[in-house]
């Protein structure tokens, strides 16, 4: 079954309502909830991502019966050099954005931590498409 | 999953129950449903929270409880309650008259179950530093215990394995009795709950199939039963049975009574459903790092039980109150009398998930499920009136795929099918009846919920 979202930029109390939407549908489909924990920290941390440095986005998920697959897309800035963004600890986050507890640079290395496979595409001035998927 | 069968303190009775929408809508599990004009309990869902007694404005709901006759069948009968019991009294009843008053019930001896709460403070931080998982949650409250099994089983491994105080103060109690000479089978012990919860929780603990207490009483039943028989003045000392109650004991089930052991590293949070949204984010890791988190499904923890008579929040003052003029456990010691052998009775047995929320234990046959809650939800209008006798909309369209509600259930639906003539009026009628009960349409001050004053 395919969920789609709209993530608006800036707006943190929204951000978590897809995470927790498809929370509530993996526990219907009982999976198991060490693996519905992985998936939802991922996707969690990815909708921060969007709603902390992007102007905007959407996330859609495809679930199937072994597993799901997770796709970001936003319409900028892009990330300048993604192998720094993957390492922990780096950020580009705004005092303001680290202020509200978020930005600590670990959002990139969490989702990889919590995912069996993780793609990302981003160039800069146009935007960026994450791509990751768990298996149940 | 469990094999010994579910056991619930909370009961419809059919009779006073008008089927109105209160207690469906007030559920934290979506465990309640109208049918034939009646609220309906699902025993899979039930956490026995009482958010449903709380909510009914015609007292349909109630809890099974043994009176005070059944104190007549042993020689000695021990009464155990939690200090709140004290708290809800007028300030003109102290403690010793209250005391005076169960001794005249037919009490011989009186444990307040938090005197020996110092042996739990320290079981609790032993599990606290060995338990892998962060934060280590409470397991006091049973609903509590009941609604991570179900709605959050991932946290299930958080939960400290530890018994309840009155688990330990039934042990503490039997132990005391030896000592006098006193075997098992010559006492009754009864629990006083202040709530359903406790009450299903005692009656039928997790994973063990006989109960440590004999009998179970209402608190509301006992309070009344004392103001019958409670004398204007104290005639005389029974201080003595409270000489082991401590300040930490008395605040131990109000907001931040465990917590406060764990100063800064810890949370506590009352309201079942505000405990609801801290285990959403808990389970988004977007909770800080905690070593203790405190959650009561009651507001104002056990002051609000169900089952007390006085106002939740004058109990917490006059608790207060009482907890300054008693030194705490680390002044006191753990305990004034030597009970060796209670502290290995404390470990709990382990808790298991409960997925009720499950569509299918199959996957496929879940998913297909789920795709069809998505195109029936298209159908329905997302005004989660609650008239199908569902709580809503997306419960309503799960009780279809689950052969348990139809489409004309909705009645928003049902008028589009008749303007579409698809069906005709008398068997629109006829669906409505079928869950709200025949009659119920009519103009009659004397039907079924004919005179509901709301609020």
């Amino acid at each position: 079954m395919n969920l789609n979202f709209e993530i608006a930029s800036g707006d943190f109390s929204k951000a978590g309502r897809a995470s927790s939407h498809i929370k509530k549908v993996l526990k219907q489909l009982q999976v198991e909830p060490k693996v519905i924990k992985r998936i939802v920290v991922a996707i969690y941390e990815a909708e921060v991502n969007v709603v902390a440095h992007s102007v905007g986005g959407t996330l859609s998920a495809v679930i199937d019966e072994i597993g799901i697959q997770v796709e970001l897309k936003d319409n900028g800035p892009g990330i300048e050099d993604i192998e720094k963004a993957m390492k922990k600890g780096y950020s580009t986050a705004s005092k303001k954005v680290r202020d509200m507890g978020f930005g600590a640079g670990m959002g990139l290395p969490n989702i990889k931590k919590n995912t069996d496979e993780l793609s990302i595409k981003s160039k800069v001035g146009e935007g960026t498409t994450v791509t990751f998927r768990t298996n149940f | 999953m469990n094999t010994v069968e579910k056991y619930h303190a909370i009961k419809v009775d059919t009779n006073k129950c008008m089927g109105c929408t209160h207690c469906m809508k007030s559920c934290p599990t979506e465990a309640i449903r109208i049918r034939g004009g009646v609220a309906k309990i699902n025993p899979d869902r039930c956490v026995d929270c009482g958010n449903c007694l709380r909510a009914c404005p015609v007292d349909a709901f109630y809890v099974n409880h043994d009176g005070l006759e059944q104190l007549k069948n042993y020689k000695y009968r021990v009464v155990l309650f939690s200090s709140v019991m004290i708290g809800q009294f007028p300030e003109i009843y102290s403690e010793g008259k209250i005391y005076e008053a169960l001794k005249k019930l037919g009490f011989t001896h009186i444990y307040e179950v938090e005197q020996p709460i110092g042996l739990l403070i320290t079981k609790i931080k032993d599990n606290v530093e060995q338990l892998k998982n962060k934060p280590a949650i409470s397991s006091f409250c049973p609903a509590i215990v009941r609604l991570i099994q179900s709605r959050y089983p991932s946290l299930v491994e958080n939960i400290i394995p530890v018994k309840a105080p009155h688990d330990l103060a039934a042990c503490y109690a039997i132990g005391n009795l030896a000592k006098e000479g006193i075997s098992r089978e010559e006492i009754g012990i009864f629990y006083v709950s202040p709530c359903s919860a406790k009450m299903a929780a005692v009656k039928r603990p997790l994973g063990e199939t006989k109960s440590i207490v004999d009998g179970l009483i209402n608190m509301k039943d006992l309070y009344n039963n004392i103001m019958r028989v409670i004398s204007k003045k104290e005639e005389g000392d029974t201080s003595d049975l409270r000489k082991n109650l401590t300040r930490d004991g008395i605040v131990w089930s109000l907001p931040r009574g465990e917590s406060r052991q764990f100063r800064r590293k810890s949370m506590a949070v009352d309201g079942i459903h505000n405990v609801v949204k801290i285990l959403e984010r808990m389970e988004n890791e977007e909770v800080p790092e905690l070593d203790f988190l405190e959650l009561k499904s009651c507001h104002q923890g056990c002051a609000g039980g169900i089952l007390l008579t006085g106002n939740r929040f004058l109990t917490v003052e006059r608790l207060q109150k009482r907890s300054n003029r008693y030194k705490s456990v680390a002044k006191l010691g753990v305990l004034a009398e030597n009970c060796d052998g209670i502290k290995d009775k404390l470990k709990a047995y382990p808790i298991q998930p409960n997925y009720v929320f499950s569509l299918d234990t199959d996957r496929v046959k879940a998913l297909a499920k789920l795709q069809k809650v998505d195109r029936i939800l298209c159908q329905l209008p997302g005004i989660d009136c609650g008239s199908c006798g569902s709580p809503n909309c997306h419960a309503l369209a799960e009780d279809m795929v689950q052969g348990d509600a139809k489409m004309t259930d909705c009645i928003f639906l049902q008028n589009r099918y008749l303007n579409e003539k698809k069906i005709t009026i008398e068997k629109a009628t006829k669906n409505l009846e079928k869950a709200w009960g025949k009659n119920r349409f009519d103009a009659d001050c004397n039907k079924k919920g004919g005179r509901n004053v709301g609020f």
